[in-house]
Formats: structure tokens, sequence, C-alpha cells
């Protein structure tokens, strides 16, 4: 009785599975991207080039004085003149800002954790989480103000609580998606729950995880800006938001504009990296990330 | 020797020596009241090619999972005789499992996916990286050890899924439909080389299948059952000589044996 060798290479027998070695296909590159990714970058800068140019031309013709809407080219120019106060303002708001990014991911994927730990703790807790989310900032922000006494950690804090619940209400999500099957599987093989935790609820859970971090970013920003228009020229602070108060009020409208601009491009900063990382983390194995050739 | 038979009861019990596996009066009665399974009697000797085969509904996958020691019976027993119980009585299994569908962690690596049951039972990373690359060799996917579940074929998925299940080198291996999804030629293909692997690791197979003509390919002995309430309708020993190949696939013996088994399916249905 002759047994068939299992060590032939499969190859050998088939001509379809083993000879697709993976072949990893390249694309032209133009100036280090890959050609197809410039349309998607070039097309919105024509569009804001000729809405900036729209936007001067109309402020000219029109001769609308600076007070009430300065040209692009004046903001660019408070921009530059006004560097030193602003930079110093935009680092203190971004560093609340990611301060509280950080804080919203650690006690979310915590919570989120001990959660799908214990039902009992997620029944007790979520609530409470919930009421956080959809209580407005700007009506709480003066109580946390008053309560934690340093204007940053108030800021801080704020920050934090409008960040915090896409995180945990994803991370849940992710936690619970693993495949049933996969559960099956660890459970046969006498996985601990720290193993099943760390090899495959939480690998599972990464790209809902991304997803709410992606989310909170913006929310982060937008939180710490917020609770510091709430703070008011009041306070000590002295972020983005307390520049944009006092120059509203000495009427320096340009550098209300720069401000703001500034705001915003941080928004879209912290928006592309986070999309980045989450690209970094998925590209290999997630649908959401991968590019199909079909 | 060269005329296959079918003989029931079984007549030839593998080794003679005490069954791997005992499953004594096993009913399942799920939440909502479907009687899945109902009084289940059946011993896997070691090193048998069993196929469980019967319609859809019929029980196999839940007989399968209490097998492996997923949900547990509602009355009657599942006895590891052979094998050692831990502290709280529980036999410690030693078996690999392989679901319908390839069920790979798809943001694991082919390799990382057959090393994560080495992983768990504490083995060394050199040494589980080692053996998990043994055993995609094995199953013929050598070179594919970096590539994700994602550029893999569904058949070459079905290999890493054999592989995990097998990386422990298990006394059984459990499987359920593993092939349902996959086209003929592939089918026949995976068939092929789960004989070779059966044949050369003598581990004991437990296989279930929709399919009369997979099951006597591949088995050395048949379950028939019915549905509702799930049960063992007959069990039969295919009497054909292993290695089972091409040859075999279109023989005589192989049309006629199928065609007795499907007789005996179809009065399971039927009753
Ligand atoms: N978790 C469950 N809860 C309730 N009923 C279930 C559950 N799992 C299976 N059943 C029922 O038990 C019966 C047997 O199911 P099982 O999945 O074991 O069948 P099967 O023979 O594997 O069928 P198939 O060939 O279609 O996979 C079916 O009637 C099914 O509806
Ligand atoms: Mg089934």
């Amino acid at each position: 009785m002759s047994v068939p060798s299992i060590d032939a290479p499969a190859a050998a027998h088939d001509g379809t599975d083993s000879e697709a070695r993976p072949v990893f296909a390249t694309e032209p590159r133009i100036l280090g991207l890959p050609a197809s990714a410039w349309p998607r970058i070039l097309a919105p800068i024509a569009i804001g080039v000729v809405t900036l140019g729209l936007w001067e031309l109309a402020v000219r013709w029109n001769e609308i004085p600076p007070y009430i809407l300065p040209g692009p080219l004046l903001i660019g120019q408070t921009l530059v003149a006004d560097w030193g106060t602003l930079s110093g303002s935009l680092w203190i708001t971004l560093r609340i800002t990611f301060m509280a990014l950080a804080a919203a991911v650690i006690v979310g994927v915590t919570l989120a954790v001990l959660f799908t730990q214990s039902k009992w703790l997620e029944m007790s807790l979520l609530p409470y989480a919930v009421i956080l989310q959809v209580t407005p900032i700007v009506a709480i922000a003066p109580l946390i103000i008053i309560w934690a006494g340093d204007i940053n950690l108030a800021l801080l804090i704020c920050a934090w609580i409008v960040a915090f619940f896409p995180i945990l209400s994803n991370t849940i999500l992710g936690l619970n998606s693993a495949d049933h099957n996969l559960v099956n599987l660890f459970q046969l093989y006498g996985a601990t729950r720290w193993q099943t935790m760390r090899h495959l609820k939480l690998p599972a859970a990464l790209p809902y995880f991304l997803a709410g971090l992606k989310i909170s970013g913006g929310l982060a920003l937008i939180g710490a800006v917020v609770a510091e228009f709430v703070a008011g020229t009041g306070g000590s602070a002295s972020g983005l938001a307390y520049r944009i108060l006092e120059a509203g009020y000495q009427l320096k409208i340009p550098r209300v504009f720069a401000a703001l601009l500034m705001i915003s491009l941080s928004g879209i900063a912290i928006f592309l990296v986070t999309s980045w990382i989450s690209h970094l983390l998925l590209r290999r194995w997630h649908e959401s990330a991968l590019k199909r050739e079909n | 020797m060269d005329t296959a038979s079918l003989s029931t009861p079984h007549a030839v019990r593998p080794e003679g020596s005490k069954p791997l596996v005992c499953v004594r009066h096993v009913s399942k009665q799920f939440g909502n009241g479907t009687l899945a399974v109902r009084d289940v009697n059946l011993s896997l000797g070691a090193g048998e090619f069993v196929s469980l085969l019967g319609p859809s509904g019929c029980g196999k996958s839940t007989l399968l999972r209490m097998i492996a020691g997923l949900g547990a019976p509602s009355s009657g027993t599942i006895e590891w005789p052979t094998t050692t119980h831990d502290a709280a009585g529980e036999p410690q299994r030693d078996l690999g499992f392989v679901f319908q569908d390839p069920t790979l962690m798809p943001w694991a690596s082919a390799l990382a996916n057959v090393m994560m049951p080495l992983t768990l039972k504490g083995v060394r990373k050199a040494e589980a990286r080692e053996r998990a690359a043994a055993m995609l060799a094995l199953v013929g996917l050598k070179g594919f050890e970096n590539s994700y579940p994602r550029e893999l074929s569904g058949g070459m998925k079905m290999r890493v899924s054999i592989a995990r299940g097998l990386v422990l080198r298990p006394k059984i291996l459990l499987m359920d439909e593993p092939f349902a999804a996959l086209d003929e030629i592939t089918r026949h293909r995976l068939n092929d080389d789960l004989l070779e692997l059966w044949w050369k690791e003598k581990f004991t197979a437990v296989f279930v299948t929709h399919s009369v003509f997979e099951s006597v390919y591949l088995s050395r002995r048949i379950v028939v059952m019915a549905a509702r309430p799930g049960r063992v309708m007959a069990d039969l020993d295919v009497d054909a000589p292993y290695p089972r190949d091409e040859l075999f696939r279109t023989s005589p013996e192989y049309a006629h044996l199928c065609r007795v088994v499907s007789g005996k399916l179809k009065e399971a249905i039927g009753s």
C-alpha cells in the first residue's frame, strides 16, 4: 500500500493556489505620492484658491471695512504679524485638546474593557456616561470651572467630557463584535479572559475604536474651545478662544479670523493625523482601509 | 480486499482498544424548546475517520459542538475514557475544531493564525513559529506565511483553518462541514489532502457533511442521522481500503457504496 507523500508541494498537483504567490502591485508615483492620490489633494485646493480669490475681490470691490469682513490677504498678514501671541495660544489650546483626547482614550477604553467583563458594571455605569454625553457642555462648564479651581484643569475636564463618549461606545461595540466562532475557539483552547481580551477582543475592536478616535479628536478640540469661551476673558487662560474674545472686544476682526483659521486648521490636522493612524493600523486587513483590485 | 462492502453495525473496531470519546444517551434541548438531538449513543475509536451524515437541522453541529465541550448536553454524558481530567472533573479534551467558515482572525497573518493555539497554550514564540510554519507547509501553504486571510482564496483559508486545528497535534479533529462552501474541484483536492494528513498524522477525524459522496470517499464509518428530533439512524462501516484516490472515486465500488448510503439517508429522511 503506497502512501501518497504529503510533503510534495501543492503546486505539483494543481495550478491554482500555490502558484499564486502574493504580488504587490506598484502604482506610478508623483513626488512620492501615488498618482491616484493627487486629484484628491488638488481638487479641494483649487476650490479653496478660487473661493479665497472671489472673497478678496468682493471685499476690495465693495470696499468692505476690515472690522466687518477682512479679506484673506489681510487675515494672512495678521496671522504673520501676530504669530507670537497666537502661536502661544494655539499651543495652549492644542495641549488641552491632546491631554483631553489622551484621557478620553484611557478612560474610554478602560471602561469599555471593564464593561465587557462585567454586565453589572455596564448596567450600573453606562447610563451615567450617557448622561454626561447628552448634557450640553456649555451648561455645565461654568460649574466645572468653579469646582475645579484651576482653569486649565476645568478646560481639560470639559474637553474630556465631550471627547470620551464616542470612544467608549465604539469600543464597547467593537469588543462585543468579535466573531462568535472565534470566541468559541478560544474557549476550546482554554484561553483565559485576559488572553481572549488581548488576542481576540481588542484586535476585533480596533477598527471601531479608531472610528471613535476620529470623532473624538475633533470633539476634544471643540470642547477645549467652547469651555474657554464659557470661561470668558475673566479667566487666566489664554488659549485661542480667549484670543478671539479679546480681539472681538477690541474690534480687531482680522485677528478673530486669524485665530479662527488656526482652530480650523488644527481640527483638520487632527482629523488627518487620526485618519492616518487608522490607515496605518488597518491597511493590511480591514475592509475600510483595503484597496480592492476589483 | 477489493470488493468494498457496507456492514452494519460496523464489524471492525479499530485497534479494539478503549474508545476515545463515548457519547451516551445524549439529548440536547435548547431554551426555545427545540429538541436538537435525542438519545444519541456513539463511541469514537482512536484513529477512526467518522462522518456524521444527515439532512439540514438534524443536530450534527449541535452534537459536534457538545463533543468539543461547547454547550453541555441536557441529559446524558460525553466521556473521554482515555484522557486526564482536571480538578473540576472536566476532561482535558485534546482536540482541534474546524468550522464551516474558515473563522480566521483577519488582523493576523496565516502564520499568526496557526500560531494562535500554541500561543494560548503558552508555547514559546520561537517554537510556536516553527511549528506553525511546519504545519502550514504540511497543508501545502509554504510561502504564504505572511499573507493575510483577505489575500487568500477560499480553499487556502480552509487549509489555514485545518492547519490551525492540527497544530497542537490533537488526538481528534472535529470538522463541521469544512468544505461545504467550496467549489467541487477545490473540494476534491482538499478531500484528498485531508485523507493524506489523516493517514500521516493518525488523528481521529469526525467529519460533518451533507454530502453522501464526500462521506463515502473519506470515511471508514458513516453515522447517518435524521431530523426532528435529531437522532442516529444507522451506523455503517465503509470497508474500502485506504489510501483512496481518484481511482476509487471513479470505481464501481464507490458508486455502489454511494447508492447504498443514499438509500439509508433517504430512509432516514423519510422516517
Ligand atoms: N443556539 C440554538 N438555539 C436554539 N435552537 C438551536 C440552536 N442551535 C441549533 N438549534 C436548532 O437545533 C436543530 C439542530 O441544529 P444544528 O445546527 O445542530 O443542525 P445541523 O444538522 O448542523 O444542520 P446544518 O446541516 O444545516 O448545519 C435545528 O432545528 C436548529 O434550529
Ligand atoms: Mg451545522
